[in-house]
């Protein structure tokens, strides 16, 4: 009852406000008329970037894997560093509407602004389908109806306000998003601070003791020892994966397409900086206590289920068992759960995208918080399939039909073409949605890996070396993504003779190889670029003009 | 000075304060939280262990710290060599 509520009311908000803030013009509909005040644009640029991912799937994640979870956590937030120094201010003063736009103007080449069309069309359409399965999961978990039909309410949604509103609307709905999925997951975490160790900030509280005296982290490695698990303070995974893992993770968040282009919506240079900033601190919120939530939930799953017997389990075990999430199979026929880290022995399997929903029932919350968290996650996946799909819409109706296919294309036909685009798109995520191909979940992770391996170092070059040209960028872009490509498809796909752990190379995984095709990518481009002719003239001036501030005026197209 | 040469002294200052802020970055989250995490580990800090406090904590208010304080020196520079918009 309460789930249905609040997910009514916030929807009926997010309507509203993208009727109230629709587009009118392209430049309105791509980066909502460049007038957005940079704390709002921050608000919008945290809920773009946390997604479904952010909200349900990382504090389950970092609660299963301890200290390895850290990849996510500095991965995620650092990128903001190398956007906020060293990609936001420059890309704004260029004042175009796309991250293909700058590569195509820079690099005074179609053919690079086809390579990154197609970069930032694999990049977002991985992300979005995951989105859609999000939305699918809580509707399905909350509100009792079938998954397939929870993914075409979402569909139904984030087509009525990104189609009608574009960046405009979205920008606006994005600011509520944001606040209403905050609230949703600092709520239950404050509760269960208070519950476990007496301190209402959770980020202290999961440093403090319980009411036993002892350490919440120290009891926590304890029980981990205890049932055979790596200590959850440290790591399992080899530090130089760590490390390359981190910086994919870090470059790749720079690169996104759906990110970057959130700070051509601001006034000036200067406003690009502060949304940046404002940005990490309203995304540092969120990312600095999901730590605490692992370290919560997994206490708390620990001591309740582990060594009971089934038939006393709590409610919410056999709500999460009827949906297949929570697997029990009592091997040695005792009747009792025995959680341990050998598989042989082990009779309990979780899934961990469930631990921050079902966070509030294990904790005995009351049913609003519960209702709340349904309503903050889906927040968190529209507001993150929004942006991806103006991304799309703009890559396609801006970066080929009027760049490439159809230059003389009216302003009208423009905004007509991106908003069909739009509805296209939702159309196809809505499908991997309720088809999701297997490789979803693998590629979401590794679509960082890409954006690393193709538009970083591109970008980059662009900005701070003037000697670059295009048939250096060219070369990169294509040895970058090409050998990320490659290295995924052999690791995760089986293809070219797949290989296992132990074939790595370098021991590092797929999910950080992207770090080293970045290399790659740098080493490639500053070679070919140094035998090949010098930019012109004019070109080195639009990096000259770039790198100072002033005169950034309207969007400069139209 | 000429513009030109104003522009080459902005970005001469931008280029330095990038290269002490992206040290510090990468101080607190690759050194910090990855490189020495077990030496820190054996300092403890209430509840925390400092190498993972760093890892899934400290690094993270160090990136807000260090945007804001690029903000702040930027609009500086900006007024002073008369760039700001």
């Amino acid at each position: 009852m309460w789930t249905w509520i609040l997910v009514g009311l916030t929807f009926t908000l997010y309507i509203g406000i993208a009727i109230y803030s629709r587009a009118s013009s392209t430049g309105e509909f791509y980066v909502a008329g460049k007038g957005v005040h940079p704390i709002a644009n921050g608000l919008a640029t945290a809920a773009d970037w946390m997604s479904a991912a952010s909200f349900i799937g990382m504090a389950g994640l970092i609660s299963f894997s301890g200290y390895d979870g850290s990849v996510y956590l500095m991965g995620w937030t650092g990128g903001y560093v190398l956007l906020a120094l060293l990609l936001a201010p420059y890309l704004r003063k260029f004042g175009k509407f796309t991250v293909p736009d700058f590569i195509g103007d820079r690099y005074y080449s179609n053919f690079a602004r086809v390579v990154a069309v197609l970069c930032a069309l694999i990049v977002s359409f991985t992300y979005v389908a995951g989105q859609m399965r999000g939305v699918g999961l809580v509707f399905s978990r909350f509100l009792q109806v079938n998954i397939d039909t929870g993914v075409i309410i979402g569909m139904f949604i984030v087509l009525f306000y990104a189609v009608l509103g574009g960046m405009k609307g979205i920008t606006y709905t994005q600011v509520a998003q944001y606040c209403v999925l905050i609230f949703a997951f600092m709520v239950p975490a404050i509760f269960i601070s208070i519950q476990i160790t007496g301190n209402p900030i959770p980020q202290f509280g999961f440093g403090s003791s319980g009411e036993d005296g002892v350490y919440l982290l120290d009891k926590l490695d304890g029980l981990h020892r205890e049932l055979g698990f790596h200590e959850y303070t440290s790591g399992s995974k080899s530090k130089i994966d760590v490390f390359f893992i981190t910086a994919a993770l870090m470059v790749g968040t720079a690169g996104l397409p759906h990110v970057i282009v959130r700070f051509f919506t601001v006034k000036k240079v200067s406003d690009a900086r502060k949304s940046a900033g404002w940005a990490l601190l309203f995304i540092a919120i969120l990312y600095t206590t999901a730590p605490a939530i692992a370290v919560f939930a997994r206490t708390n799953m620990i001591e309740t289920v582990s060594n009971r017997k089934y038939n006393e389990v709590p409610e919410w075990f056999s709500n999460w068992e009827t949906t297949g999430l929570i697997k029990f199979n009592d091997k040695n026929n005792d009747g009792k759960i025995q959680y341990v880290a050998d598989t042989s022995k082990n009779e309990l399997t979780v899934d961990r995208d469930i631990m921050v929903l079902a966070n509030p029932e294990i904790a005995h919350l009351p049913n609003w918080v519960i209702a709340l968290v349904a309503a903050g996650a889906l927040a968190a996946a529209l507001s993150t399939a929004a942006g991806l799909l103006l991304v799309i819409s703009a890559s396609i109706s801006h970066d080929l039909i009027k760049k490439i296919i159809n230059p003389k294309i009216s302003e009208k036909g423009e905004l007509i073409a991106a908003r069909l685009s739009a509805v296209v798109a939702v159309i196809i995520a809505g499908w991997f949605g309720i088809n999701p191909p297997d490789f979803v979940a693998a590629t979401v992770a590794l679509a960082f890996g890409l954006a690393a391996a193709s538009f970083f170092p591109a970008i980059i070059l662009g900005i701070f070396y003037k000697r670059m040209n295009k048939e250096g960028a060219i070369a990169g872009m294509v040895t970058g993504i090409l050998l990320m490509l490659f290295y995924m498809m052999k690791f995760k796909f089986d293809w070219f003779g797949g290989g296992t752990k132990a074939d790595w190379w370098f021991g590092i995984s797929p999910e950080g190889f992207g770090t080293v095709a970045m290399l790659v990518n740098f080493v490639v481009s500053i070679i070919i670029s140094s035998f090949t002719p010098k930019p012109s003239r004019e070109v080195q001036e639009i990096v000259e003009n770039i790198r100072i501030p002033s005169g950034a005026g309207e969007a400069s197209e139209h | 000075m000429t513009d030109k040469q104003k522009a080459k002294a902005y970005w001469k200052k931008n280029l330095k304060y990038l290269g002490i802020l992206l040290s510090i970055w990468f101080l607190v989250s690759y050194v910090f939280g990855i490189l020495l995490v077990e030496q820190l580990n054996t300092i403890k800090i209430g509840g925390f262990k400092l190498g993972f406090w760093f890892a899934q904590q400290g690094s993270i208010y160090v990136f807000v710290i260090l945007i804001f304080v690029y903000i702040r020196l930027m609009n500086r520079l900006d007024k002073k060599f008369n760039l700001d918009s």
